[in-house]
């Protein structure tokens, strides 16, 4: 299909939210991230310190993004990650894929991917593994 | 009438934001759809922000968007900015200012990159522009990185352009002269705090008053300061607005000129646009063009002639 050639060709480009809901101030990370989802040729909209799940999924479903990044290192990620999924779902917008990077403890991790939360990343990944990881699983939208 | 452009045109957020990706993406059945979207265009009003960048315009914007909203107005905005030449990435980070305006429902926020387009507004933003105008938004502000002179393309899609300074571009003012000065319609000194603000002002204020042709014209690009930070002097730049868009309308000839010089101006970069991508992707996937880059190498061929042997027989082949 001639949609489908052009879209192999690189027309579609993947576009991604990086985002920090909650309070914590800290986004030398989220912003790392970002840049390294920029070199990787992804279009990367970032929104900011302190959002709210509800801005985040509005930002998310106006940027018409494939995937939200959230990043979390003040321990509310149980009710904040969740809370993006299920507003996502909400609007009908289930299809742009989530996950999440921070501070965790080893056993949420599992409770998160439960709830929708397609993959966690820990302090140490490599910035290739995160990008790769969105490669092979985000698929620009069709 | 397609079933997208009905839930563009009742202001269908999802459809909306889908729709622009897809002219982002050049997906070859928007066409069409932007074709049925194009009678619900041409009812609202677009300004233009443009500037270097860290004067503040997202700023700006964000202010000048919780103005527009007091006043009960619906607010588009699309804030565009540079794709990296190197992966083709971009990081948008505009929405940082203007998330607060996030959840309210009278403002759609959408960044876009530029994607290795030369001149600050795309194609893409044209059509997206029309997206936002056909979904009812009553003001429409397009961001663009204005960073140089030949970045004044937003002035052809937009009602009225503001060029945003900041003090201490003194001697930067007069190597931007041909450029973004020229086409300033509101002239903004952000950040007005800082030391050097009143010569900025002063500086621009001569270099407007010597440029007679618009001023004959009627209309004198007034030059106002504000602090966007601490809102101070927005509504001074919203009132300019008004008085431009009155300015803009008081005369049918002026208007009637003003669209005609739009048409012209779109409806060549479509048919450029158009040509650069059916063309010349022809062209630099045929093995012409490969032998002709191996031979400029090897300074076999001089470029020049390459260039003449390879347009002239595209043409040909392309009328017959």
């Amino acid at each position: 299909m001639e949609r489908n050639r052009q879209i192999k060709q690189g027309h579609r480009k993947i576009r991604v939210l990086v985002a920090k809901p909650g309070l914590d101030g800290h986004d030398r990370g989220a912003r790392i991230i970002a840049r390294a989802y920029r070199d990787a040729g992804f279009e990367v909209v970032y929104s900011g310190l302190h959002q709210t799940p509800e801005e985040i999924v509005q930002a998310a479903i106006q940027e018409d993004v494939d995937m939200v990044g959230l990043s979390s290192l003040a321990g509310a990620h149980m009710y904040l990650f969740p809370k993006v999924v299920e507003l996502l779902r909400e609007k009908g917008a289930e299809d742009i894929v989530v996950c999440g990077g921070g501070i965790f403890p080893e056993e949420d991790i599992p409770k998160l991917k439960e709830a929708g939360i397609k993959e966690i990343f820990i302090p140490g990944t490599p910035l290739s593994e995160v990008v790769k990881w969105v490669e092979e699983h985000v698929e620009p939208r069709d | 009438m397609s079933e997208i452009v009905k839930k563009v045109a009742s202001g269908d957020i999802r459809a909306v934001a889908k729709l622009i990706r897809d002219i982002d993406d050049k997906v070859p059945e928007v066409r069409e759809v932007l074709k049925d979207l194009y009678p619900f265009t041409g009812k609202a009003y677009v300004v233009g922000i443009t500037g270097a960048p860290g004067v503040g315009k997202s700023t700006l914007v964000d202010q000048m968007v919780t103005h527009l909203r007091g006043n009960g107005q619906t607010v588009g905005i699309l804030a565009v900015d540079p794709t990296s030449p190197f992966s083709g990435g971009a990081i948008l980070g505009d929405r940082v200012r203007m998330q607060r305006h996030s959840l309210d429902e009278g403002v759609f926020i959408r960044s876009m990159a530029t994607r290795g387009y030369f001149g600050g507004l795309t194609q893409s933003t044209r059509s997206a522009i029309d997206v936002l105008d056909a979904m009812g938004k009553d003001y429409i502000l397009v961001e663009t990185v204005g960073v140089g002179q030949d970045e004044i393309d937003i002035v052809q899609s937009a009602h009225t352009t503001i060029i945003v300074l900041v003090p201490g571009m003194g001697d930067d003012i007069q190597a931007l002269k041909a450029g973004i000065l020229e086409v300033g319609d509101i002239f903004v000194v952000n950040k007005a705090d800082r030391e050097g603000a009143d010569r900025t002002v002063n500086d621009l204020r001569l270099m407007i008053e010597m440029d007679e042709k618009r001023y004959k014209d009627g209309w004198k690009p007034p030059i106002l300061t504000a602090q966007a930070v601490f809102d101070k002097g927005i509504q001074e730049i919203l009132e300019e607005i008004e008085n431009h868009k009155a300015f803009l309308a008081s005369s049918v000839e002026r208007q009637s000129a003003l669209q005609h010089e739009k048409a012209r101006h779109d409806l060549t970069e479509m048919i450029k646009d158009q040509i650069i991508q059916e063309v010349l992707a022809d062209i630099v996937n045929s093995g012409e063009f490969e032998q002709a880059l191996q031979s400029i190498a090897e300074r076999k061929l001089d470029p020049y002639t390459a260039c003449d042997t390879i347009v002239s027989k595209k043409i040909k082949s392309g009328t017959r």
